[in-house]
């Protein structure tokens, strides 16, 4: 027996719409979970210029909310997660075209700075509109579709690190990497950072796992009693690293660790890092 | 620690006044340029040909703008990652430049040729591009305008906050601030 599949239909139109609004709120409006972190880092700061780094980064928070400006000129990269409900229809377009339409359309209307370049390594020219986003499409149960934007600034995302750990290296491998990267890092990603960590599956499984660690709200631990201890033991390292606000000294080095663990093969221990500076922008629909 | 108001281009006693640490507003004139203005700025020196802003004591200023809306003068405008121009910057110290606003820690060879040269290295606070595009209050394209957000920009600044990261005695900020807060052996 036939059972007819119930399925709602989602218009394409509505989806670019959605993500055009999404680009920009993600662009003007700091995360609330950031600034609450930033405000309480501002109080526990000791060195004096990062204390007043840490009060203008506030400032530059309410500044561009007020004003419809971005709150950093680089406007990032549209890194855009879809969950798809395996029930939803896209109706009248294509879903990838919609969400290409949604980015071009939201950075355009909102005077964000469009910073993509067509060839990577020769001609580099910037294509107009900061298309092509960068699409992550999971199909979820469930006929809607939720749509998560992340800007991702360049100056982070060029601090990036994947290693692939011999197994026996264990806990304490991913610690010394972690904090190895982000003291080599210093100044350049432009601290306090939070830090995306995943850990497991395969190599683009785990750079993958590192930037969606990232979405979570500053000081939500991860469930998992094991790698919350994880989080807390490099939060704590990272912040006594010395590197502090924008690099000028102090204990703010990261706001937070977030980290992600998956299966991996018996041969693997893939560790992942997204550096994210502390402008961590995103926003989310749900259609 | 009270900001000190300086003005560029910078005199030669206010190079030898400045300290790494020291924060300051700046007033005058910067000239933006970010990776591929340098990359053409460099091919003109080496071509012999005539730069399209005076070089000779002025300050460049790392950053790519956001559009303006209309009736603004300028979008966001925060600093990037000047460890990107450490390949460029020597040639250019060497042919004057004064004076660098920026984010991040720089070369040896950079350091080293600030202090050869006399020039002075800032930062500006990254990811605070809207607040910062408050100080600016004239902005105009003077070249390489194909080149849309990284365009040379000549800025107008008023009271443009940022600190001496570099100065020409070969104190680092970076290195002075994390030696003394560092906990970790590394």
């Amino acid at each position: 027996m036939l059972i007819a599949a119930k399925v709602r239909e989602i218009r394409a139109k509505d989806i670019a719409e959605a993500v055009a609004q999404l680009c920009q709120r993600a662009n003007f409006e700091l995360e609330e979970s950031v600034l609450a972190a930033l405000k309480q880092a501002q109080q526990n700061e000791p060195s004096p210029l990062g204390k007043e780094i840490l009060r203008q980064l506030i400032d530059n928070a309410r500044v561009a909310e007020a004003k419809n400006l971005p709150l950093c000129q680089d406007c990032g990269s549209a890194v855009i997660f879809l969950e798809v409900g395996q029930d939803a229809h896209v109706i009248d377009g294509d879903l990838n075209e919609a969400v290409s339409g949604g980015v071009g359309q939201g950075y355009t209307q909102g005077y964000l700075r469009k910073s993509m370049v067509n060839q990577p390594f020769s001609e580099r020219k910037n294509t107009g509109d900061n298309t092509p986003p960068i699409i992550h499409t999971e199909i979820v149960p469930g006929d809607h579709i939720r749509i998560i934007c992340l800007p991702k600034g360049a100056g982070s995302e060029n601090m990036s690190r994947l290693a692939m750990l011999r197994p026996g290296e264990g806990r304490e491998g991913i610690i010394d990497f972690v904090v190895r990267a982000v003291d080599e890092a210093g100044a350049n990603p432009c601290p306090p950072l939070i830090i995306g960590l995943g850990i497991g599956a395969t190599s683009e499984g785990a750079m993958l796992l590192a930037k969606k660690a990232l979405l979570r709200p500053i000081g939500q631990p991860n469930p998992d009693p094991e790698i919350a201890a994880l989080e807390a033991e490099l939060l704590a390292r990272i912040n006594g690293l010395g590197i502090g606000p924008m690099g000028v000294g102090g204990v703010t080095t990261a706001l937070a660790v977030h980290a992600e663990a998956r299966p991996t093969h018996i041969a693997c221990l893939p560790v992942a890092i997204n550096f994210q500076c502390h402008c961590a922008r995103h926003k989310e629909a749900r259609l | 620690m009270e900001a000190v108001p300086i003005n560029i281009p910078l005199d030669r006693k206010t190079i030898k006044e400045l300290t790494a640490g020291t924060p300051v507003l700046i007033s005058g004139t910067v000239y933006t340029a970010r990776d591929a203005a340098h990359k053409r700025l460099i091919e003109a020196l080496k071509r012999r040909e005539t730069l399209p802003f005076p070089l000779k004591g002025q300050t460049i200023y790392y950053t790519g703008p956001s559009p303006a809306r209309p009736g603004r003068v300028i979008g966001s405008a925060g600093p990037t990652t000047s460890g990107r121009m450490d390949i460029y910057t020597p040639r250019l110290l060497s042919a004057g430049l004064k004076a660098m606003i920026g984010k991040g820690q720089r070369s040896a060879e950079v350091r080293a040729a600030l202090q050869k040269y006399k020039a002075i290295y800032f930062i500006a606070i990254g990811g605070a591009g809207a607040l910062l595009a408050q100080a600016i209050k004239k902005a105009t394209v003077v070249a390489y305008d194909d080149l849309g957000p990284e365009a040379v920009r000549e800025l107008t600044v008023e009271n443009f906050p940022a600190i001496v990261a570099n100065d020409i005695y070969g104190n680092d900020l970076f290195e002075q601030g994390r030696a003394q807060y560092r906990k970790e052996k590394g």
